[in-house]
Formats: C-alpha cells, structure tokens, sequence
C-alpha cells in the first residue's frame, strides 16, 4: 500500500515540476533543440536544477542497504555502451526534436484533452508495443 | 531575456529531481517514464502496480493543474503527421534506448552512469539536428 501511495505522490509531484518548469510545452522544447537556430537555452535549467537534487542524493543511497517500503534498492547494472542504447537514444531524440514530446510532458499534456496530444500519446504507446514484440521475438528465436 | 523563466525552470526541475530521489528513498526505484510505461505495457505485468500509481500521479498533475492552479498552456507547432511519425519514434526509441529524459537525463546522469551520460548527450544532438532539418525543409517554423 505505502509502495502505492509514494509512487502516486512522487508521480504527481514530477508531473508538476514538469509543468512548473514548462518542460510541458512542446514549442519551448523545441526552440531548447533550435541550437543551430534561434537557441532558448532556458529549459537547460531544468535538468541542472533536477541534477541538483539527484547527484547528492543518488550518492547517499548509494551507501544505504534498503529503501524505506521497498525490499532493495533496483539499481541499473549494465555498463556497456552498446548499438541499442545509441540507435534507440537516436531515435527517441529524432522525433522528441520533430515534435518537442518526451514521454512524461506527453501523458501530463492529456490534462489539455487536445487531439494532438491524443495522436502523439497513441502512437507512442504503439512505438512502445511494437518494441516489446520485437524484443520478445527476438528473445525467443535466440 | 526573462529571469522568471529561468527561474520557473530551475524550480520545475528541483521538483523532478526530489520526485526521482524520493521514488528512488522510497521504494528503491527509478523514475524513468518510458520504462514504467512500457512495463505496464505488458499483459503479465497489467494491473494495479506501483507504475500504474506514478503514472496515475502523472496523469492527475495535468488533470488538476488548470482547475486548482492556472492554465495549463501548450502550443504544439509540429503537424499531424509528423506527431505520429514522433510519437512511434519516442516510444520505441526510448524502450530500445532504455529510458528517456527522465531515466537517462534525470537518474541516470544523477547516478553518473557512463550509458545515460552517453545516450542524454545522443538524443540532445539527435533532436537538435532534427529540429534543424525540419526547420530547413520548412516542415516546422519556430
């Protein structure tokens, strides 16, 4: 239950930093992207004042042994740098910059009920499906 | 140049930032969007989980927003068409990539892990170049 609610809350809370900071707003996305173009660097501030909290206190969890609901902490293991991690990061990036959408404004933007919206959060799911089918396709024939 | 929006930036991502650590001192968990999505995605993995909860909180900062705090403005610049083309494109991009600004940009980088440092610099130059090309063809004007 604890599990559920701090979820619920850090969710809700990363959805109003989200809006708060304007990182919502797909137009100011992409003029962030227009770096060649007439740059807005502002929405830089955004993941410097996220990494501002996070560098200190990922290094602090670090040291503990257990989160506070959950049995362990599920840290990321993998090192390797690899073709998936940099085609996939390619691609994410090819249609954040053609559409000013990463996966959190888009399913905090549904609060605007725009069609557009709809399409984008739509075809993202898709995106997401098809990668799992793939993925376990490619699993079970290995 | 408007400091308030530097400052509204700032503010934003401190919020993003404490929802990731308090997820991540909670419940052991990172809060990387394309992967909690994706995840409930899954039949095996369908119902009430802690990522449907964060989503949930997602879902309910858009939802509210305009009707306790103020407008919640999106101008969204990109057409139909390439609204799909973007969304497929971030939905299986971040899951081959294994996260997306939030996973890699936000915890990831606050881990100082090598593969998020690499994959946010790829998919910040991806969208750059992307929003160049598309602003040289004249298929999005900023």
């Amino acid at each position: 239950m604890m599990i559920l609610l701090s979820a619920l809350i850090s969710g809700l809370l990363f959805g109003v930093g989200l809006i708060v900071s304007e990182m919502v707003n797909p137009a100011r996305v992409q003029g962030f992207l227009n770096i060649f173009g007439n740059w807005d660097p502002t929405l830089a501030f955004v993941m410097g004042g996220a990494l501002c909290v996070t560098i200190p206190v990922m290094t602090l969890l670090k040291k503990k042994e257990q989160p506070v609901f959950g049995t362990k902490f599920e840290w990321p293991t993998r090192a390797d740098v690899d073709n998936k991690l940099i085609i996939g990061a390619a691609m994410f990036g090819a249609g954040w910059g053609a559409t000013g959408f990463c996966p959190g404004p888009a399913l905090v933007s549904i609060g605007t009920f725009s069609g557009d919206v709809f399409l984008f959060v739509g075809a993202m799911l898709a995106g997401m499906v098809v990668h799992n089918i793939v993925n376990d396709r490619q699993q079970s024939a290995a | 140049m408007d400091i308030n929006l530097y400052l509204k930036a700032f503010a934003g991502g401190l919020m993003i930032g404490a929802s990731a650590s308090l997820l991540m001192l909670l419940n052991g968990r990172i809060a990387g969007i394309s992967g909690i999505v994706g995840s409930f995605l899954r039949v095996q993995t369908f119902g009430l989980s802690w990522q449907l909860a964060f989503v949930l909180g997602l879902l309910a900062a858009g939802l509210t927003w305009p009707l306790l705090v103020g407008s919640l403005t999106i101008e969204i610049v990109a057409s139909p068409i390439l609204l799909v083309i973007g969304g497929l494109l971030v939905g299986f991009g971040t899951r081959l990539g294994s996260g997306c600004t939030s996973g890699h940009g936000v915890c990831g980088i606050g881990r100082l892990s090598k593969r998020s440092i690499i994959a946010t610099g790829t998919f910040v130059l991806s969208g750059a170049i992307v929003v160049a090309l598309l602003r040289l063809v004249g298929a999005l004007s900023l």
